[in-house]
């Protein structure tokens, strides 16, 4: 009986959806920087999520037990810059086009209340299970 | 007349191995919500008990139990099967069954101990 592969898996849960809280803000923090050219212009970053399954536990064969979440990669997603027409602006070019990144601020809002409930959903496993093995320890104080 | 410990403490010991395996399997099962194409696991919980109580020593193992993939109410795009309030509904009945099994577990010590102590 371990407790061991539950903690695994629920801090992993919590880092993952930290590294995807991460990109939400610079995603959010970046909407509006401006660039000179569009291939300059800031890139959204999506995070990558894939599950590594527990096993190597004694007495116990490949195929039982839970998948902890690991995050692959941060990829940067493939949308068009916006250009916009701002000739005071100092990174205007000489039509007075600047570019800015296509964020979807909605978009990126509903990710970040998702990410948090998932954050704390691991948050309440990790409560449970330690009033669970807590309980187990006072066993033997009858 | 003796006193048996193996008889005494009963089914609760497994019980609460299979609950800790169980609770492995439904935390895997929430930290994965939002994995693309992860399929949502669980044990059926008294068809193990059952095999476990009448297994012999080989086949009575709480780590041969099998996973059976949970049929989602509404499925994702994404391949997932997770659905998030039937996980944590599933995970805090777990653990409250673990807290019972553990809550007779420490009846039945009282018990021997009293017993033992004679009073």
């Amino acid at each position: 009986m371990s407790f061991d592969a539950i903690y695994r898996i629920a801090g992993s849960s919590m880092n993952a959806q930290t590294v995807r809280l991460n990109t939400v803000a610079s995603n959010l923090a970046n909407a509006d920087s401006a660039a000179a050219r569009p291939e300059d212009v800031y890139k959204a970053r999506k995070p990558v999520f894939a599950s590594v399954y527990e096993n190597g536990e004694l007495n116990r064969p490949a195929g039982i037990g839970g998948a902890r979440v690991q995050v692959l990669d941060v990829v940067t997603a493939g949308r068009e810059a916006v250009r916009r027409h701002e000739p005071a602006n100092p990174l205007a070019d000489a039509d007075g086009y600047v570019y800015y990144a296509d964020i979807n601020q909605i978009e990126e809002m509903t990710d970040m209340m998702a990410a948090t409930r998932s954050f704390e959903t691991g948050v309440e496993v990790l409560n449970r299970i330690k009033s669970m093995q807590q309980g187990l320890l006072r066993l033997g104080e009858v | 007349m003796s006193i048996k410990i193996d008889d005494t403490i009963g089914v609760h010991a497994r019980a609460l191995e299979l609950r800790t395996l169980r609770s492995e399997i439904l935390a895997a099962n929430l930290a994965n919500e939002d994995t693309p194409g992860f399929k949502a696991r669980d044990l059926d919980f008294s068809s193990e008990m059952q095999r476990l109580d009448r297994g012999d020593a080989f086949s009575s193992r709480v780590g041969d139990a099998q996973l059976k993939y949970r049929l989602p109410n509404q499925a994702a795009l994404d391949g997932n099967s997770v659905e998030l309030a039937v996980e944590q509904a599933e995970f805090a009945r777990n653990a409250t069954d673990f807290q019972t099994s553990l809550t007779f577990l420490t009846m039945k010590f009282r018990g021997l101990k009293q017993a033992i102590e004679g009073r």
